[in-house]
């Protein structure tokens, strides 16, 4: 037995040896160890959601990296005058998105053509933007601060300058042991910020974990309707398939292409992702573009404002009609259900907010 | 005893691993290293940035203001037909035409042996393409040196970029851009304008690689610029002054894989 072992770890050896002949081994470079000091703050997940998507083993979070990564959202630095941060655009009161504009504001007041998307419950998520352009959210941060009408600024300044800042090179030197800050970390950090940007915590929430919450007989009625009508895009308690869908909307004049913008594929004109029902109350307006203002508008565009395109989702073609079909009672219900979806104490965890 | 035969096993695996061409002047074993020189040219004409001007295949002038691409997973084989891979984490680079420190790629470790044919992706690979942050390092750091070569909001790398002037763009300024990438999607299949090309060497002769210093085989290689625009499909300014992902890229894509030549070889 001793002898195979040792036989077999010969073996080992000349395995290494014949690949080390052939290849140069890579230095990663020496870096310092990371500071004991660090503490752990795991991403839990709501006993009510599914399986989270993202790579925790990959970027384990620390409360120093969550700060330092909120640090780094709510910091001007991040865009080419200093004026726009994260936050701007994703505003904590407003379930983290632009509340009130139809499309964001970003440097020199530019516009773009999108509603800001809600930084929430990420973790869960396998794609970014309403195009789903961005397949990881740590190549998440890069697109806005490149964005000539969001930060509109040059990655490689940005990184210049948060190594000559005064603070930052030791934030991250604690954080990833280096004090070098390389893109890698810097959205490394942002990431452990907005993965921790949690909302579980709603009236539904405790409803359906049975934390002694109750809903309204007209709530659960919305509730009920929401399942059967909603719930082939609107699914799980995330409220989002996280797919893409073209749900009918009239193209504008910007004529956004969507999905189709990122695959070529004509199939995915016009389909958007879905985002999650969590929130409405503080994320007005609503749609990619924010073309509604109010969820009553939302309601009466499924249950009779769709407009027949080719690529509109299956789910919408039924007996010979197109939409949802929606009494006004079923709206009423409807929205009920949906306020049950607000979790103030999401838009208001301190620990979320710029400190 | 049985120990030491494995080691003597051992010894014939590592050297025999490496490369199986015996030539006379080397040994098995030996390793040296090889420079790949990537000239960018317009047709007969050396590439000159701003001032030089170019007409393409559909009379259409135009400047070139930046040339840059990706090369990457090189692969090197002999005349007798032994191939090596260049290691994946050091096969990535980022020729700019203005900044002439990138025309030469260097290779180290490159076991001997007279070396034929040359093959290489010009772009980056899909695995690569895919790959989490902290493996987007050098070449390849989308806030580093690859900011300009990378889409944020479509994830994936600009495997080539021409830019210019022709008084036919229909652009403001007159400006022409052709921005080629496309790895075939993360999770939906789409464009794939990864280009994997083969360049052998002109008649009878090879980059001989030796040990040691005094041999260092140069590749001279060619890269006509002239041919983004005119290959097996003539691309028009005037119809397409400004390509970035859309299916004309394939075009462009097909034509500038044919755009790679070995003009000579030194080996002093």
């Amino acid at each position: 037995m001793t002898r195979l072992i040792s036989l077999r770890g010969v073996f080992l050896v000349l395995i290494a040896a014949v690949s080390a002949s052939c290849q140069k081994e890579v230095n990663g470079g020496q870096e310092a160890a990371p500071d004991e000091e660090l503490v752990a703050m795991p991403l839990q997940r709501p006993s009510n959601f599914p399986d989270i998507v993202y790579d925790t083993a990959s970027n384990p979070i620390t409360k120093q990296g969550f700060e330092l990564g909120r640090k780094l959202f709510y910091d001007g630095k991040l865009s080419r005058d200093n004026s726009i941060s994260c936050g701007s655009c994703h505003i904590q009161t407003s379930a983290f998105t632009q509340h009130g504009h139809i499309v964001s504001h970003g440097i020199d007041d530019l516009l773009g053509t999108r509603n800001s998307q809600a930084v929430v419950n990420l973790a869960w998520s396998s794609s970014f933007f309403w195009d789903g352009g961005v397949f990881n959210l740590d190549l998440q941060p890069l697109a806005p601060i490149q964005n000539p009408v969001e930060m509109g600024a040059e990655l490689p300044v940005i990184i210049e300058k948060l190594n000559a800042d005064s603070e930052y090179p030791a934030m991250f030197g604690k954080v990833f042991g280096s004090t070098t800050i390389s893109s890698a970390n810097l959205v490394k950090a942002l990431s452990q910020f907005m993965l921790q940007c949690v909302s579980a915590n709603s009236r539904y929430d405790k409803f359906v974990r049975n934390e002694g919450e109750q809903l309204s007989a007209e709530e659960q009625e919305g509730l009920s309707i929401v399942r059967q009508k909603c719930s082939p895009c609107h699914s799980t308690d995330l409220f989002t398939d996280d797919r893409f869908h073209n749900n009918g909307l009239p193209p504008s004049v910007v004529n956004d292409k969507g999905r189709a913008t990122i695959t070529l594929n004509p199939a995915d004109e016009y389909l958007f992702k879905t985002p999650s029902l969590r929130n409405l109350t503080y994320s007005a307006p609503y749609m990619h573009d924010g073309r509604f203002r109010t969820l009553e508008a939302v309601l009466n565009h499924y249950s009779n404002g769709m407009e027949d395109l080719a690529t509109l989702d299956e789910q919408f073609r039924q007996n010979n009609t197109i939409g949802i079909p929606l009494s006004d009672e079923e709206k009423i219900k409807i929205i009920a259900f949906l306020k049950t979806l607000d979790d103030e104490r999401f838009v208001r965890d301190p620990k979320l907010s710029e400190q | 005893m049985k120990l030491s035969f494995i080691a003597a096993f051992a010894a014939i695996l590592i050297f025999s691993s490496c490369d199986k061409d015996s030539g006379s002047d080397f040994q098995p074993g030996d390793t040296g290293s090889i420079t790949i020189e990537f000239d960018n040219v317009v047709g007969p004409n050396d590439l000159e940035l701003n001032t030089g001007n170019y007409t393409n295949g559909s009379g259409e002038q135009f400047t070139i203001s930046t040339f840059d691409y990706f090369i990457s997973n090189l692969k090197l084989k002999t005349s007798g037909g032994t191939e090596y891979v260049v290691p994946k984490d050091e096969s990535y680079f980022l020729i700019k035409e203005e900044d002439e420190a990138t025309h030469e790629i260097e290779l180290e470790n490159v076991p001997a042996g007279d070396y034929v044919s040359f093959t290489f992706t010009v772009g980056v690979d899909s695995l690569k393409s895919a790959s989490p942050v902290s493996e987007r390092t050098g070449v390849l750091d989308p806030a580093g040196d690859a900011a300009g070569m990378y889409w944020t909001w479509n994830s994936g790398y600009i495997f080539l970029k021409m830019e210019g002037t022709s008084p036919v763009s229909t652009t403001t300024d007159k400006k022409i851009f052709y921005h080629v990438g496309g790895f075939g999607g993360y999770d939906s299949p789409t464009l794939n304008n990864i280009k994997t090309v083969t360049i052998n060497a002109p008649f009878e002769s090879s980059a001989k690689v030796r040990k040691g210093a005094e041999t260092h085989p140069q590749v001279h290689v060619f890269a006509d610029a002239g041919k983004v625009l005119d290959g097996t499909t003539h691309i028009s300014i005037a119809e397409n002054s400004m390509v970035h992902f859309s299916d004309v890229s394939a075009d462009i894509a097909n034509n500038y894989a044919n755009m790679f030549s070995i003009d000579h070889i030194h080996n002093d």
